[in-house]
């Protein structure tokens, strides 16, 4: 049975913001410096500062939460401020899927180059050795 | 050179490919012999070549379809006109070859030859039961997409025109390839057909189909094949005849 939202959710307590907001600073530093460390290309890192500063976003302006909560019928805000956050997760699952989907296809690719290339460089190495 | 190439995918199959290729060059002597070491850590490679195939190495295990693909790159780049893959494990007898190219001869407008244990009863290896009615199900669901018959649609006993050697060579599917090939041909309005074979419980390795769960490998193509009618059409070359 789908509960409409009460007119106007309670805000969030004040912790479960904090908390979010520790966990959305933490993931942008962290991203950062892997960026810095050249550990983390920057293509990937996006999708990830994204996530961290929506989340950080919907913490701080508690009156977008509780609009954007109370309009698709979820009762909770902190609620809504986890459904985001899942969301991204799995976005960002999907997309290492994507990445590692092309990049299996370029590693075959690259392994029958290099088997070709090889038996040609073998076969142009006796040639040669021939005459 | 000839003009007609014999494609060896092989995986650890030391114990089999001095004899498979040894049988080609017997019964079909008319044909290149290339064997596709696909990474294996035995002496394949080195024994493949000892029996006088030429022998090309990928750098690691790309697996099965990766591995008959780089056959056809090869076959495409060396100008073969005529391609047939066989198994390393001794499933296929060599002495169908010549077979298979006289099929291929006889109709120009087909571009691939199969060879099917399931044509007739003829008798010979035709694996377990459970195994059989999976084959069964593709056959049937291959027969009804490309309104021909196919018995066999899981072999990989297969010759091709020098047109579908560089369909494969462009584009091969990766995994478990031989039903998702046919489709392929099929959309790029390719035809083809089966003939008759006898083959033999292979005398080393083990399958491809054996290493993954038979399960798996069945909702592995059936999902390929069914996203494969969801597919754009390919863009059909210009040379390639209307449906």
């Amino acid at each position: 049975m789908i509960v409409l939202a009460a007119a106007r959710a309670a805000p969030p307590p004040t912790y479960q913001r904090v908390a979010v907001i520790a966990i959305a600073v933490l993931v942008v530093i962290v991203v950062v410096e892997l960026v810095r460390r050249r550990r983390l290309m920057e293509r990937y890192a996006l999708l990830w500062l994204a996530a961290a500063t929506i989340l950080f976003v919907l913490a701080v302006w508690q009156g977008l939460l509780t609009t954007l909560s109370s309009e698709v019928g979820i009762r909770s805000p902190p609620n809504a401020l986890f459904a985001v956050g899942f969301a991204f997760v799995v976005v960002l699952l999907l997309s290492l899927s994507l990445v590692i989907s092309r990049l299996t296809e370029q590693n075959k690719q690259l392994a029958q180059r290099v088997a070709l290339l090889a038996d040609r460089l073998k076969q142009l190495e006796q040639e040669r050795s021939e005459t | 050179m000839s003009r007609h190439l014999a494609i060896v995918p092989a995986l650890n199959e030391a114990g089999s490919i001095a004899q498979t290729v040894t049988e080609i060059h017997q019964h079909a002597a008319g044909f290149d012999v290339l064997v596709v070491d696909d990474g294996s850590v035995d002496d394949t490679a080195a024994i493949a070549a000892a029996a006088g195939a030429r022998v090309i190495s990928l750098p690691f295990n790309v697996g099965i379809g990766g591995a008959v693909q780089c056959g056809y790159l090869y076959a495409r780049d060396n100008g073969y006109e005529v391609a047939v893959q066989v198994d390393g494990d001794g499933q296929h007898d060599a002495r169908d070859i010549p077979r298979l190219l006289a099929a291929l001869g006889e109709e120009p407008a087909v571009e691939m030859i199969t060879g099917s244990r399931f044509l007739t009863d003829q008798g010979g290896y035709r694996s377990s039961p459970l195994r059989r009615a999976g084959i069964r199900v593709f056959a049937a669901l291959i027969s009804l997409l490309t309104h021909q018959r196919v018995t066999d649609a899981t072999s990989g006993f297969r010759m091709s025109t020098r047109r579908g050697i560089e369909l494969f060579a462009r584009d091969y599917p990766h995994d478990y390839p031989e039903v998702e090939a046919i489709l392929l041909l099929h959309a790029h309005r390719l035809r083809s057909r089966e003939i008759a074979v006898t083959m033999r419980p292979r005398t080393s390795g083990r399958s491809t189909i054996a290493r993954a769960v038979p399960a798996y490998y069945m909702v592995k193509v059936l999902l390929a094949v069914f996203v494969g009618i969801l597919r754009a059409r390919p863009s059909i070359e210009a040379e390639e005849p209307p449906r």
